[in-house]
């Protein structure tokens, strides 16, 4: 069918999710409602030092003090945070040595996705902790890891097993107090990812984490700390999908990079949280704290494709705190039906000759809203600081929205800031051209998408770039017509 | 190939095409003149099946086959190749990337596997090579911030690339170059064959110099007000088109 404004709506209604279903393992989950007995219990629950459960009291302390923000750009029922249950992990306690061992139902989820772990292993250097519900059930590739002295598993393992290195940095990028959701999940954090690279090692391989969230009415507070010791490298990958739910779900992670003298480290994410349906019920209220900090010739570099989620708030940040040190931000983000995201970056810059670029590339459709929102700083002693930024709004059809919230702050004369921004529209003559050449509405949406988001996509290690790009597609594909 | 019968067509209620008869052979080209706002673009975007138009009467048949119901995609499937007058840009998607695209969609159609990406590499090659265009090009993002006569060549290219059995010309020759008008005409010349048909649509005789139709027809509110040989092209230029408004013709 040729295209016409109307047939572009209709087109753009979301196929159904594709990963909507529900793996039925028999969990072990908290009755709902947050007090400091249910912050001792998750202590507890994980097996964790003293200081490990003040430290959270102490963060659910501040956030009972705390009022939710009201500044981004969107709009949602508030959580009932005494309506959640903030404990839940699969029944299957004891960590697996091959997959063999692992419940089989959980490998034919992991199937369906299209992310085996049979796949994941073929797939040369990917070494994949899976979180499922909060508690990592298998983890592969360990042993390479090991024998370069990297250190990649659960949190709740490493403040078991490098209580020193988890009390030494914890905290010191996303402080308890830096915001209402980074204090909740300070609390109540089950559990998430952490990783440590030694000085001058190179991680001989992509580290990836699958995440998922699982049980009805469960939030999921995820913990992620890396560590890039000096002059290391690490490439570290967040994937995320979830079952379709009729109800919201809180996602409140918290995650923590730090990159010491000449270390780099590179975070990708694309995540695919259940949007809600097309008329706008329920999804995933995705709150997230990303968080790096780099020290003298260190570098921080964020990608993230973001197709998921009812409402997305998120910054991922650079705290450029040492000399020549480097801060990017690669993102896509797309909004559907009534999908809000609110989401971008701040490149904090305190060092001498601190770079940052920040590219943003959203895409709005259906009925929702996009919305960048970026601070850069230049601090008064940040001599010959740089930063580009380019966002670029990329809308189909006539009900939905996109806006930008820059925000420049600089302090020393010396410091170089551009902006550009565009916006554009698929047009009914892009489309018809495209038909005309024989390719039909639906892929040449999929061809300008990806046209637009090439220059985020091409920052994501090969075996990522495949999957967002379909996801992209999935997210904008309708039935044609 | 073509055949086009008593052909009305309008856009947003008001009529454009007012009765349009024409038949085009494999192995012709066909060249239709007419002032602006004749409708010339318009018999080329409703021949292509942009549905802004509305035909209102009559058909346009390819092969004996009506392709009135048939989308825009499912007519290039068939062989209708239209060069815009304007091409648009797709950010981000290079030219190599699109004609793959392109190709490899109208295979599909047609029941066929993918083109190998050596054969790919080949057909590229030549090409490219036939229309003087530099390998480089395939990779800038399509048409964007190409000038005029890149976006025009790259159009002949894409041509060249998909193999249409009839292709419609759009005001190719605006915007071009002396030049750049031979490369194009060139490679028009070059791709036509017994089994293809070209509607070339110009404003000028200058285009015809290059590329000689077997029939020029001229357009006038939407009709097809009189036919010849090249002959009449030449007519045109030296005496204009004021000579041809239907009621003088009467």
């Amino acid at each position: 069918m040729a295209y016409t404004e109307e047939e572009l709506k209709k087109e753009l209604e979301t196929k159904e999710y594709e990963y909507g279903f529900y793996t039925d393992i028999e969990s072990d989950t908290f009755p709902k409602g947050l007090n400091e007995e249910v912050v001792i219990a998750i202590s507890k629950k994980k097996e964790e030092p003293e200081w490990m459960t003040l430290w959270r009291l102490k963060a659910f302390k501040i956030w009972k003090e705390m009022v939710e923000p009201e500044w981004p750009n969107v709009k949602y029922e508030k959580p009932d945070f005494q309506d959640i249950s903030y404990y839940s992990a699969p029944n299957v306690k004891p960590k697996y040595d091959s997959l063999d061992e692992v419940d089989p139902e959980l490998l034919d989820t992991f199937n369906r996705l299209g992310i085996s772990l049979e796949e994941q292993k073929k797939l040369a250097g990917v070494a994949v902790d899976i979180v499922m519900d909060s508690v990592s059930v298998a983890t592969t590739f360990k042993e390479t890891l090991a024998e370069k002295g990297i250190i990649f598993c659960s949190i709740s393992d490493a403040i078991k097993n490098h209580p020193e290195l988890v009390k030494k940095y914890i905290g010191t990028v996303v402080p308890q107090t830096d915001n209402f959701y980074a204090a909740l999940n300070s609390a109540v954090f089950s559990d998430g990812s952490f990783c440590y690279i030694p000085k001058g090692v190179r991680c001989p391989m992509e580290l990836s984490t699958y995440f998922r969230i699982n049980q009805a009415g469960t939030g999921q507070f995820e913990r992620t700390l890396v560590v890039a010791d000096e002059d290391s490298y690490v490439s570290y990958l967040e994937g995320c999908t979830a079952p379709s739910r009729d109800e919201n779900q809180l996602h409140a992670a918290v995650v923590e990079l730090i990159a010491l003298d000449g270390a780099e480290i590179k975070y990708s994410t694309v995540q695919n949280w259940f949007p809600g349906t097309k008329e706008g019920k329920g999804g995933v209220f995705n709150f997230v704290t990303k968080r790096g900090i780099c020290e003298k010739n260190a570098k921080i570099s964020w990608t993230q494709v973001e197709t998921g989620s009812a409402v997305t708030w998120k910054y991922p940040s650079c705290i450029l705190k040492g000399d020549n040190s480097i801060g990017e931000f690669y993102s896509v983000a797309v909004t559907n039906n009534h999908q809000q995201a609110d989401t971008g970056t701040k490149m904090i810059h305190l060092g001498k000759n601190t770079k940052s670029t920040i590219i943003s590339k959203g895409i709005s459709a259906g009925h929702s809203q996009n919305s960048y929102r970026g601070l850069v700083q230049v601090g008064s002693r940040a001599e010959n600081a740089r930063n580009f930024s380019q966002c670029d709004s990329l809308l189909m059809g006539n009900d939905c929205g996109a806006h930008a919230f820059p925000y420049i702050e600089a302090k020393n004369k010396s410091a170089m800031i551009e902006h550009e921004a565009t916006t554009s529209k698929i047009g009914e003559d892009q489309i018809f051209y495209c038909n005309q050449r024989g390719i039909d509405t639906e892929k040449a949406i999929a061809l300008i998408v990806n046209g637009f988001s090439k220059e985020v996509l091409n920052k994501l290690p090969m075996e990522f770039a495949a999957e967002a790009q379909k996801l992209l597609e999935i997210s904008l594909e309708g039935s044609v017509g | 190939m073509l055949k086009i019968t008593n052909l009305h067509a309008n856009i947003e209620g008001k009529e454009i095409l007012n009765g349009i008869n024409l038949t085009v052979n494999a192995g012709e080209v066909h060249a239709i003149m007419g002032p602006n706002g004749s409708g010339k673009s318009t018999l080329a975007s409703v021949i292509a099946g942009k549905e802004e138009f509305e035909v209102t009467q009559g058909e346009i048949t390819m092969d004996n086959e009506s392709l009135e119901e048939l989308s825009p995609e499912e007519r290039a499937h068939k062989g209708v190749f239209l060069s815009f007058q304007y091409p648009v840009e797709i950010p981000g998607v290079s030219v190599t990337n699109f004609v793959k695209t392109a190709i490899n969609e109208s295979r599909k159609a047609q029941g066929l596997e993918e083109m190998s990406a050596k054969e790919m590499l080949q057909l590229l090659r030549e090409k490219s090579e036939l229309l003087g265009i530099d390998r480089k090009f395939l990779s800038r993002s399509l048409n964007e911030g190409f000038s005029g006569g890149e976006k025009k060549r790259n159009e002949i290219f894409q041509m060249a690339m998909l193999e249409p059995k009839l292709a419609i010309l759009d005001e190719t020759d605006s915007g071009l170059d002396i030049d750049a008008l031979r490369v194009v005409a060139n490679g028009v010349n070059t791709l036509k064959s017994k089994d293809n048909a070209v509607i070339l649509i110009t404003h000028y005789q200058r285009l015809l110099e290059y590329i000689v139709p077997d029939f020029v027809h001229v357009l006038y509110n939407g009709k097809i007000v009189k036919s010849g040989t090249k002959e009449l092209a030449l007519e045109l230029e030296e005496k204009g088109y004021d000579w041809l408004k239907p009621e003088t013709v009467i």
